[in-house]
C-alpha cells in the first residue's frame, strides 16, 4: 500500500518537475536584463529580447484587478459572515458566488467585451483589469468567509461585552484575527489571476511599448504574449514566449512565497 | 423595587423561538454582594444571566420579557443602548476567552473602546492588581495573552472586564474550565471585588457557591407536556440557610444530591 501510495505521488510529480524543467530550460537563458525591460519587437521575425511592457502590464493590470476585487470580496465575506447569515439575500449571494468560481475564465472576458469594450470602443488596461476582478472576487469571497467563520464566537462575544459595537468587534477582533488566513486566500487569487490569459484576450488588445496607463491604450501581459508568440512559426518569437512563460513562473512564485511570509508574519504578531 | 439594587427583574421569560427556555423568574440582585445562581443542567442558569447584559439579543430567534430594572431604569427600554448596558455590566466567561493580542493590549482594549487613551498604563495596571494577575505578568505585558496558563488567561479576562469599571460583574461558571488552584485564586478574587462590585454567579458547583456566595437563588428544570424543558427560579435565599434549611423541597433534594 505504501509503495502504490508512492508511486502516484511521482506519477503526480512527473509533470509538475516536467513542466517546471522545461520551462526553465528554454526560458532561464533567454531572460536578462534587456529581456525585462527592452520593448517587444514588431515583428515577430526579430531574434532577441524583450518582454518590458508585458511585464509592466502584468504588473498594472493584476494590481489593478486586485485593487477592484479584494475589497468587495473581503465586505462581501464580512456581510455574509457577520451580517447575513441565513438571510436570503447572503444564500442568494453565497451561492452564484459558489458558481461564479467554476465559470470558465473566458467567459469573464467575453463578459467585459460586451459589457465595456463594445460601449467604450476602447481596449485598455482597466478593462482586463476588470474582467480578472470579476474572476478573482468569488475566489476572494468564498476564502475570506471561511476564515471568517473560524473566528471563535467567544472571542466576538467578548468584545461585545466589554460595550463594543458589532463594526468596532468586526474591525478591531474579527478581521485581525481573521487576517492572516485570507491574506493567504487573497494573494493566492492575486497570483492565479497574474496568468491568467483567457480573459485578457478581447479586453486589452496588444501593445510593444510599455504602457503602465490603465485607463488609456492598449496593453499586453505576459499571458497574452506567450500565447501569440508561442503559436509563431519564428524562432525568436519562441524564444520570447519561453522567457515569457519563465519570467511569469517566477513572479507567480514571488507572490506565493510572499503570501506565505505576510501571513506567517501577521499569524505570529497576533499570537 | 428600591432602585439601590442594580437588578430587579420582574416576570422575565426567555424564548427561544417558540420554546420557552426560562419562565417567570421574579428576582432583586443586591449590590456589593455575590449572588449566585445554581440549578441543574438545562435549568436556564446561563441564559438568564445573559439576559442581565442583554447578551440574549445576539442570539438569533432569542426573545425576553418581563422587566429587568436596572438601578430602576428598564434594561430592555425602548431608548437603551446595549452597548451602553454591556459597558456598564462586564462579563467573564466559561472558557477564558482571551484576544490573541498582547497582555497589555487585552486590558487596554475595553478603555480605548470608551476613548480614554490618556493614563491607560495606569488603567491597565490598576485592572490587573485588582485581577490579581499584576505580580504574575507585570514584566511580560507585551507577551500574548494566549501564552497564560487557563487560570491567569481567567484572572486576564476579569482584568479585562475590570478595567472599563463595570458596576456589576457577570460570572458564566467562570472555574469550570479551571483546576482546583487556579479556581480558588478566583474566588478569593472574587470574595475581594465584591466590596466594589456586584457580582453573579452561575455555577454548576454547589460547593463553590456555598464557599463564595452571600445569596443563592435555585433554577430548576421543568419538563412541559410536550417535552420541552424550561427553567424556573424556584427559591432566592440567604447561602447560609439555603444549604442549611432550604423551604422547598426541590431545593433540598438538589443540595443534598438526590438528583441534578
Amino acid at each position: 500500500m505504501t509503495a502504490l501510495m508512492g508511486l502516484a505521488l511521482i506519477m503526480a510529480l512527473i509533470p509538475l518537475i516536467a513542466v517546471l524543467g522545461y520551462v526553465i530550460q528554454r526560458g532561464a537563458q533567454v531572460v536578462d536584463l534587456n529581456f525585462l525591460t527592452k520593448s517587444i519587437p514588431i515583428t515577430d521575425r526579430t531574434i532577441g529580447p524583450g518582454m518590458g511592457p508585458a511585464i509592466v502590464g502584468t504588473l498594472v493590470i493584476t494590481a489593478a484587478a486586485a485593487l477592484i476585487s479584494v475589497p468587495l470580496g473581503v465586505m462581501g465575506a464580512v456581510y455574509l459572515n457577520e451580517y447575513g447569515n441565513n438571510r436570503r439575500l447572503s444564500r442568494i449571494v453565497r451561492f452564484f458566488s459558489e458558481v461564479m468560481t467554476g465559470v470558465p475564465s473566458i467567459v469573464m472576458g467575453l463578459f467585459v467585451y460586451t459589457a465595456l469594450v463594445l460601449r467604450t470602443k476602447e481596449l485598455n488596461g482597466l478593462a482586463g483589469a476588470l474582467a480578472l476582478a470579476c474572476l478573482m472576487l468569488p475566489v476572494i469571497i468564498r476564502s475570506s468567509e471561511e476564515m471568517l467563520k473560524l473566528v471563535p464566537l467567544d472571542q466576538r462575544e467578548a468584545s461585545l461585552a466589554l460595550g463594543a459595537r458589532k463594526v468596532t468587534t468586526i474591525f478591531k477582533v474579527v478581521l485581525p484575527a481573521a487576517a492572516p488566513g485570507m491574506l493567504s486566500g487573497v494573494l493566492l487569487a492575486v497570483a492565479r489571476a497574474a496568468g491568467e490569459t483567457a480573459p485578457l484576450l478581447f479586453t486589452i488588445g496588444v501593445v510593444s511599448k510599455a504602457n503602465p496607463d490603465i485607463f488609456s491604450g492598449t496593453n499586453t501581459t505576459l499571458s497574452a504574449q506567450i500565447f501569440r508568440n508561442a503559436a509563431s512559426p519564428f524562432i525568436g518569437a519562441q524564444d520570447r514566449a519561453w522567457g515569457a512563460a519563465f519570467t511569469l513562473i517566477c513572479i507567480v512564485f514571488l507572490f506565493t512565497i510572499l503570501a506565505r511570509l505576510l501571513s506567517a508574519l501577521l499569524t505570529r504578531r497576533s499570537s | 423595587m428600591s432602585s439601590s439594587s442594580p437588578f430587579s427583574i420582574a416576570d422575565l421569560s426567555v424564548h427561544y423561538g417558540t420554546r420557552l427556555a426560562v419562565r417567570d423568574v421574579n428576582l432583586d440582585i443586591e449590590p456589593q454582594r455575590i449572588t449566585a445562581i445554581i440549578g441543574p443542567s438545562g435549568c436556564g442558569k446561563s441564559t438568564f444571566l445573559r439576559c442581565l447584559n442583554r447578551m440574549n439579543d445576539l442570539v438569533p430567534g432569542a426573545s425576553v420579557s418581563g422587566k429587568v430594572l436596572y438601578y430602576g431604569e428598564d434594561m430592555y427600554g425602548p431608548n437603551v443602548d446595549a452597548a451602553a448596558v454591556r459597558h456598564r455590566i462586564g462579563m467573564v466567561f466559561q472558557k477564558p476567552n482571551p484576544f490573541p493580542k498582547s497582555i497589555y493590549d487585552n486590558v487596554a482594549y475595553g478603555p480605548k473602546l470608551h476613548g480614554s487613551r490618556k493614563g491607560l498604563d495606569d488603567v491597565v495596571e490598576e485592572a490587573l492588581t485588582r485581577a490579581a494577575l499584576w505580580e504574575e505578568v507585570k514584566d511580560k505585558l507585551k507577551s500574548s495573552g494566549l501564552s497564560l496558563s487557563g487560570g491567569q488567561q481567567q484572572r486576564l479576562c476579569i482584568a479585562r472586564a475590570l478595567a472599563v469599571h463595570p458596576d456589576v460583574l457577570l460570572m458564566d461558571e467562570p472555574c469550570s474550565a479551571l483546576d482546583p488552584i487556579a479556581t480558588a485564586r478566583i474566588e478569593e478574587l472574587m470574595i475581594e471585588l465584591r466590596q466594589d462590585v456586584t457580582i453573579v454567579i452561575v455555577t454548576h458547583n454547589m460547593q463553590q457557591a456555598a464557599r463564595v456566595s452571600d445569596t443563592t437563588a435555585f433554577f430548576t428544570v421543568e419538563v412541559g407536556d410536550e417535552g420541552g424543558r424550561t427553567g424556573t427560579l424556584i427559591e432566592l435565599g440567604e447561602t447560609k440557610t439555603m444549604f442549611s434549611t432550604p423551604t422547598d423541597e426541590r431545593t433540598h433534594n438538589y443540595i443534598t444530591g438526590r438528583f441534578g
